[in-house]
């Protein structure tokens, strides 16, 4: 055997056993099997690179990943809808079981059991940090849980207009534009205190906003209402831990991105999307819900349920197209909840607060910078620099630092930035002192 | 013995666990001055959330990962699902710092690496499919074919062509089609299947008018067969305008035997978590790569990343907006977790182990076919792909066993049971797909359990009506569940 020839590690098959199998089939070579394929069309030869040994393979990933600058060795205060917090070592031992990680999708209940329950505590601990009174099992992210959310409002008012704050993020604005744009509902950007058109679906909130700030909910709330619309909220789930709930504002769908609960950034996905509703409008929900049931013999045990509105069995009359969602960072959500449980997850968001209004405050004292937004903000806030937040950022990175998010194209030379738990001190008072360095004329 | 009390044990949820006092982690302390806290208005009260300590938390868990099969521990032969072992080295790729922990929102010249290998991801893919350029934004397979007829939407109004309003769907598609093309906004005109198990060519020309935006077609399709008219079926679709959506589901039957881009397929989109092996996590994460043609490259969701070739011969990469695009799927840039591993999974193979997945992936179906032909009905009677089509009519016919019986039977020999009563145009369906990292001898044990069922169904009905036996829940009341919906823990009165 040519020790050098490539043979796949995950292909079982040898050629003798082929050979055997062939012959059981009744043809003589594999060629055979592919016969329906058009002859012109077959075969045409894969211009792809050389297999690549594990350990070449690992060099060279790793080789590129060492091009990226890795938050952890420079202190980082970006968020924006992705969070930096610290993950537990149990929720990636937990969810890298491969009991979890290599399972199905649990149409199958009797084999899926672990699955459904984790989920069951999943839709559980989403209605408890939401106040609401029904979840699903998850969304792909909070992005599209928000766009399915305006969806989902539309046919529970059978009206096609989608009011939208304008302190919602561009990027889940954007999202909600793509997904809105064929089914041809449209758009209306408010601010706080517009009156909403009469025949609104929906008034769509950010709470903390975009910008980092609480909304005023009562008002809100009072607004969509008033116009028979349905009040969507998304929230960030770890400032539940510490602020008011939308369900205390009378929210009819709330979602959230959950990456913040357990799920490093890995620039920008997998997350989860929580989807939580008023259980009048549950059946309306999108994705897969898991519901508690019995056995033949009276025991508890999980199922996948409502499935009626799913697509596969109502196609193309289906609450929505999802199938695949994220299972598994569910449940590394779930996992993170419950390892912070009832005291820690408000001592984590406590941490957050204190920190990005410790750096606030810092910063604050900086001439030439100011905090232009008036309000109570949770661990994220605009600041105005003096020049360019992208010169700024490009500056600070010769510090160590990756700075905030740029959000220039909405408040005059404003950074969005965001403390949290991994922010430690020294951080904190590094990014001021380097902000005080960098942000005059020739700084 | 005893059993039954280990079980209700571990079926205790956390909330029923919770114990006022316990914590399941630590939290540094404050570091920095206390600041003024916000008026006590906006302030939450209590929080129901569980306490408990680490080491129960992870015994729990634990313990009910046990009631799951997954692919480490059974075989999988679930039809149109591709559960394939999912290689170790993927999840140490995606899971290394530079990779798990780099920010969505860092600009382009700090994240070179991860921009590089999407850069060459979208090449690998474009290769493989025979296509011009990819999207790696959608987040699983539905996404996709939602970005995909999002595009040919952009495409048909960008032309002025606007009276377009139904796409063709034949009978034997994923539910996620139709309900694809319905959020695209589209209405659904379904295309039958004829006898031989291909696309009915009269009712596709009766039905491929000016008003048709394209035609939906999974190939191989769920009766895992290839469409020996596939020229046919694609010049009707093109004479009437419309355009072809290829769904990826089936590409590991095709992976360097045929690219869908030759055979005059617009967009494909392929599902990582079955063909590139993205682990199926219990229900995703995901990724619903999406590929196209020149013709659809304009209208890419953003971002899509570039490769700009400096004066000095330097390379760097960047995220840019397609001219025409139909905007965002996702709020950041797609699963990059699941790219890495699907990255990882291609330069493993290369070019000579990703044309080598689709020959062993149709042997071993194949395998399986001729060897249960004589205990299964087969509805269509040919050379299969990768995944072959039984019926159990017979079997209840004659003997009152379902396909379902047949499936939770399989679960007590280890088992998983195989899709059924899919595609709906077959009676009773039990469809089959081993991949090709199982082995002749998995095959061979799996097709001797399936001809001992069909010898149980014969002898003992009641032996599989009653399965599985020994799981820790017989079959559950899912219409119950459904009528009384509980959904969420509450506190036990």
């Amino acid at each position: 055997m040519d020790a050098n020839a490539f043979t796949s590690p995950y292909t079982p098959n040898t050629d003798e056993d082929r050979r055997r199998m062939l012959d059981a089939i009744g043809v003589d070579s594999v060629d055979e099997l592919f016969l329906d394929i058009p002859p012109e069309n077959r075969s045409p030869g894969l211009d792809l690179p050389p297999p690549a040994s594990e350990l070449e393979l690992r060099r060279e990933i790793e080789a590129m990943a060492g091009m990226n600058l890795t938050p952890g060795s420079y202190s980082c205060f970006l968020g924006g809808g992705s969070y930096r917090h610290f993950v537990p070592a149990i929720v990636r031992q937990v969810a890298g079981r491969s009991e979890f990680m290599t399972s199905y999708t649990p149409y199958q209940p009797e084999v899926a059991q672990g699955t459904l329950q984790a989920h069951y505590e999943f839709q559980s601990m989403v209605c408890q940090l939401t106040g609401m009174e029904v979840a699903n099992a998850g969304m792909y992210d909070g992005s599209t849980s928000l766009a399915e959310a305006v969806l989902m409002a539309t046919r529970v008012t059978k009206r096609d207009r989608v009011a939208i704050l304008d302190t919602v993020s561009p990027n889940l604005r954007s999202v909600i534009e793509t997904y809105v744009e064929a089914p041809g509902l449209e758009i209306d950007v408010v601010s706080p205190g517009d009156a909403l058109p009469d025949d609104a679906a929906c008034l769509v909130v950010q709470q903390p906003s975009f910008f980092g700030y609480l909304e005023d909910m009562t008002a809100l709330s009072e607004a969509a209402h008033l116009k028979g619309a349905l009040l969507v909220v998304t929230c960030d789930p770890l400032s539940l831990a510490m602020f008011r709930p939308p369900s205390e504002f009378d929210a009819d769908i709330v979602v959230a991105e959950g990456q913040a609960l357990g799920v490093a950034p890995t620039y920008g996905g997998p997350y989860v999307g929580f989807f939580a509703c008023k259980q009048k409008y549950m059946r309306q929900m999108p994705g897969r819900i898991v519901g508690r049931t019995r056995d033949t013999r009276g025991r508890t045990g999980y199922v996948l349920t409502m499935q009626t509105r799913e697509q596969h069995i109502r196609r193309e009359t289906a609450t929505s197209n999802i199938c695949t969602s994220v299972g598994l960072i569910a449940l590394m959500s779930t996992v993170y909840m419950a390892a912070q449980g009832r005291r820690g997850l408000r001592h984590v968001a406590e941490l957050c607060y204190h920190k990005a209004h410790y750096a606030a405050s810092l910063i604050a004292d900086i001439p030439g910078y100011s905090i232009p937004l008036e309000g109570t903000f949770f661990r994220e806030f605009v600041v105005e620099c003096p020049r360019p937040p992208s010169e700024i950022n490009e500056r600070l990175i010769e510090h160590g630092i990756i700075g905030g998010l740029d959000v220039s194209d909405q408040i005059p030379n404003g950074m969005l930035l965001c403390c949290t738990e991994v922010n430690s001190r020294d951080e904190i008072e590094g990014l001021a002192k380097a902000l005080a360095e960098v942000g005059g004329a020739h700084g | 013995m005893g059993s039954e009390i280990l079980d209700d044990g571990r079926r205790r949820l956390l909330m029923d666990r919770s114990v006022p006092g316990r914590v399941g982690t630590t939290m540094p302390p404050l570091d920095v001055p206390v600041q003024e806290l916000p008026p006590g208005d906006v302030l939450r009260g209590d929080l129901d959330m569980p306490e408990v300590s680490e080491g129960e938390v992870v015994r729990y868990f634990s313990q009910i990962s046990q009631f799951n099969f997954s692919i480490d521990h059974n075989f999988y032969p679930l039809g149109s699902c591709t559960m394939k072992y999912n290689p170790k080295l993927n999840d140490e790729m995606a899971g290394l710092p530079g990779m798990a922990e780099i920010h969505p929102h860092q600009p382009p010249a700090t994240v070179q690496g991860a921009l590089k290998l999407m850069y060459e991801l979208q090449g690998l893919l474009a290769e493989i499919t025979g296509m011009a350029g990819t999207s790696l934004t959608p987040m699983a397979g539905a996404e996709g074919e939602l970005t995909g007829m999002l595009m040919i939407r952009a495409y048909h109004l960008a032309r002025g062509d606007t009276q377009r309003t139904a796409v063709l769907i034949p009978d034997s598609a994923h539910g996620t089609n139709p309900a694809s093309a319905a959020m695209a906004g589209y209405d659904v005109v379904t295309i039958p299947t004829d006898a031989n198990g291909n696309t009915d060519l009269d009712a596709l020309r009766a039905a491929a008018g000016d008003d048709i935006a394209g035609l939906m077609l999974t190939q191989p399709s769920t009766l895992g067969l290839f469409d020996t008219h596939i020229a046919e079926v694609i010049r009707i679709v093109q004479d009437a305008g419309g355009l072809l959506y290829g769904d990826g589901a089936n590409l590991n039957a095709l992976l360097g035997r045929v690219k869908p881009g030759d055979l005059g397929f617009d967009v494909v989109h392929s599902n990582l978590h079955k063909t590139f092996t993205q682990p199926h996590g219990g229900g995703g994460p995901g990724a619903g790569a999406v590929m196209v043609n020149e013709r659809l490259v304009p209208f890419l969701p953003t971002p899509v990343v570039e490769r700009r070739i400096d004066e000095d011969g330097s390379e760097s990469y960047e995220l840019a907006s397609p001219p025409q695009t139909i905007g965002k799927m996702g709020a950041f840039q797609g699963n990059f977790g699941a790219l890495v591993r699907a990255y990882s999974y291609i330069r493993t193979l290369g070019k000579e182990g990703v044309a080598a997945i689709s020959e062993d992936a149709v042997i071993n179906a194949n395998y399986v076919l001729s060897r249960l032909r004589d205990c299964y009905d087969l509805p269509y009677d040919r050379t299969c792909m990768h995944e072959v089509v039984f019926s159990a009519r017979s079997l209840k016919r004659e003997h009152g066993v379902s396909a379902l019986d047949v499936a939770k039977r399989l679960i007590d020999y280890g088992i998983h049971p195989p899709t059924m009563y899919f595609p709906l145009v077959v009676e009773e369906a039990l469809m089959i797909e081993p991949t090709e990292t199982e082995s002749k001898e998995t095959l061979d044990h799996f097709i001797e359990v399936m001809r001992t069922i069909a010898g149980e169904a014969k002898d003992d009905p009641a032996l599989l009506h009653d399965a599985p036996h020994d799981m820790p829940n017989t079959r559950l009341d899912e219409a119950g569940a459904a009528r009384r919906p509980d959904l969420r823990w509450r506190p036990s009165e």
